[in-house]
Formats: C-alpha cells, structure tokens, sequence
C-alpha cells in the first residue's frame, strides 16, 4: 500500500483522488480474470452448490474491486461509506421476505394447478 | 487528535468511529467532498434500491412460476461454425463493459492531472464501449423477440415471467448505458474545450465516472443473476 500513499503525500494540496495508473491497470486485469472465471462455471456446466457459490463469490469479488478502487471508495472517509453502503443491507430483509413468499406462492400454485 | 478536532475545527480529522461522530457534529459539511460528488452518491444509493427491487421481483417470480424456466446458457448462445457457444454474447459484452470501465478510472486520473487530451480520448473511447454494449444488447433483443418469439407476457420456450423480467432488467440497465453515453459525450466535450480548466476543478469528470462504474456494477449482479443462475 506504499506505493499509494506515497503519491498522495506528494499532491497533499491537489485536488481530488489522485491514484498511480498502476492500480487501475491491476484491477482492469483482475476484473478480466474473474469475468472469465464467472463465464467458466456456465461453460463447465457446474451444478448446484458449487455453481451457486462460484457465482456469489466473483459477483462479490467484482463488485468490491468497482466500488473500492474504480469507485475509490477505500479512500474516502468512514462516515460517506457507512451513510452509502449501509442502508443497502436492508435489502436483505426485502430478499428474505419475498423468497418466503415466492416459496409459499410455488407450493399453492403446485398444490392448485399443477396436478 | 479528536480533543483538537473539537478545538479546532481546521486541524486533522480524527478517523474511525470517532471521526463519523466528528464528521457529523457541530455546523459543519458533514462529508468533505465536492457537492456534486456526494449527490452522485446518494443517487446512485437510489439507484441501486430500484435495480435491487427488480432482481428481487425476478428472484420472486422464477421461484413462484411453476413452468419450466428456460436455460439461459442455452437461449443466449451463438453458434460459431457449426457450435454452440454458451452465452458467448453476453460473455463479449462483459468484457467490452470492463473495459469501458478501465479507461474511464484512466480518464479521471488524467482529468486531475489536466491532461485534456488524454482525458478527451479516453473519455470518448468509454463511451464508444458504451455505445458498442447497446448495440450487442440490440442485437440480442432482436434475436430473442424476431427469431425466438419471446414477448414481455409470454415466452414459447417456458415461463412467460422469463420475458417480463429480461425486458424489464436488461432494458433498464441499458437505458442507463445509453443515457451515459450522452452524459460521457457531454462531459468530454467540455473538458475539450477547456470548461473545467476555466472552472479551476476536474471533478465533474470524477462523478461522471462514478456514474459510469455504477452502470459496469449493475452489469455484473444481473450477469451473475439473470444469465448465470
């Protein structure tokens, strides 16, 4: 993490996030490879489980590399990350919920029609 | 450090826990950022609401449907001499939105260093991706309304939920590639012409680009779900 400190400490009165170009060409390289992992699971035809995990994982992977770096959200303050990436937690419970419901809604329609 | 910040408001800002309270306390800016920048934020916190009420409502009614759901590595594939390729399309129109997204975090980099040139090019380059992303996702509309008959209230190959939530998921989220497109094509020409130097500040170059990887972040929830799963 030197290496992206020490250029800030450089620019200490420049405006704004000023990151080595390195760092994005990483992160480009890394979103490639795990694209191409994510593609794998559906061109090996991983079932179940296993696909469903791989899935989550390099969705989650991606997603943190965009939102951390491209998005430069590891290097604002605490109080802008809490007040955007806490309230879409919420939308666990809405997930919970209507995966109830859907489950519910699946055994009537089976138990009605689908004799 | 946090006595001082009380003390004196212009000294260091205390970090952690400590700094939030800091940070929200007192007749202050609450976050240290260009305006612009956190009215980005908060609307793409908006945004990622209605997208994330979209998946769920998909999530809902594929476990609800009790008609077969289609294999979407088999509706989405390509034949390339003589072989199916699963979902290759959308494969291709992954890659190209990644990489719009590399070169829009350069453009911004290169924004802050004003370098206009560069910033102009890359900037053009992300959008042209972009505009390459919805004409694939043209072509994919067309393959699946023209040849295949899918319609947003039915679908011949299974669940006629398969229609709503693909048109519904893939049409917004290309309507917010296309709307950047515009917002690219805008802010580019600008820094050409030398407004944000006249202006003193390249951050509008920044929050363009945040909107912008939100639009690549969006992407890769509805590949991992829609095409994927």
């Amino acid at each position: 993490m030197n290496d992206i400190a020490a250029p800030e400490a450089l620019h200490e009165h420049a405006e704004g996030q000023q990151h080595p170009i390195r760092v994005y060409l990483w992160i480009w390289g890394l979103l490639f490879v795990f694209s191409t992992f994510s593609y794998l699971v559906d061109y090996f035809q991983f079932h179940g489980i296993l696909r469903w995990s791989l899935i989550i994982l390099f969705m989650l992977v991606k997603a943190g590399l965009i939102v951390a770096i491209f998005m430069h959200m590891a290097w604002e303050r605490l109080a802008l990350k809490i007040a955007i990436l806490l309230p879409p937690l919420c939308l666990l419970i809405l997930i919970g919920l209507m995966a109830i419901e859907g489950t519910h809604t699946f055994a009537t329609r089976w138990g009605a029609f689908a004799r | 450090m946090a006595q001082n910040a009380l003390v004196d408001p212009k000294s260091t800002p205390s970090e952690g826990l400590e700094g939030v309270t800091a940070d929200w306390s007192g007749d202050k800016q609450v976050f240290p950022v260009p305006w612009g920048k956190a009215m980005m934020w908060i609307f793409l916190l908006s945004d990622t609401f209605i997208f994330s009420c979209f998946l769920t409502s998909y999530m809902n009614v594929r476990m609800s449907t009790t008609a077969a759901w289609p294999n979407p590595s088999k509706v989405f594939s390509l034949d390339i001499g003589g072989h199916e390729v699963p979902l290759l399309l959308i494969a291709i129109m992954t890659m190209v939105l990644i990489t719009s997204s590399g070169t829009m975090a350069m453009a911004v980099n290169y924004g802050y260093r004003r370098d206009r040139a560069k910033t102009t090019a890359l900037m053009m380059a992300t959008a042209l991706l972009g505009a390459t992303f919805v004409s694939m996702q043209a072509f994919e509309w067309t393959k699946l309304i023209v040849h295949e008959g899918v319609r947003p209230w039915s679908n011949p190959m299974g669940a006629p939920q398969f229609g709503s939530s693909f048109f519904m998921i893939t049409g917004f989220h290309g309507l917010h590639v296309s709307a950047g497109v515009v917002y690219l094509s805008v802010v580019a020409r600008r820094v050409w012409t030398g407004f944000y130097d006249r202006k003193g500040t390249y951050e509008t170059v920044e929050v363009t680009g945040l909107y912008w990887h939100f639009v690549d972040l969006v992407w890769v929830f509805i590949f991992a779900f829609f095409y994927l799963w």
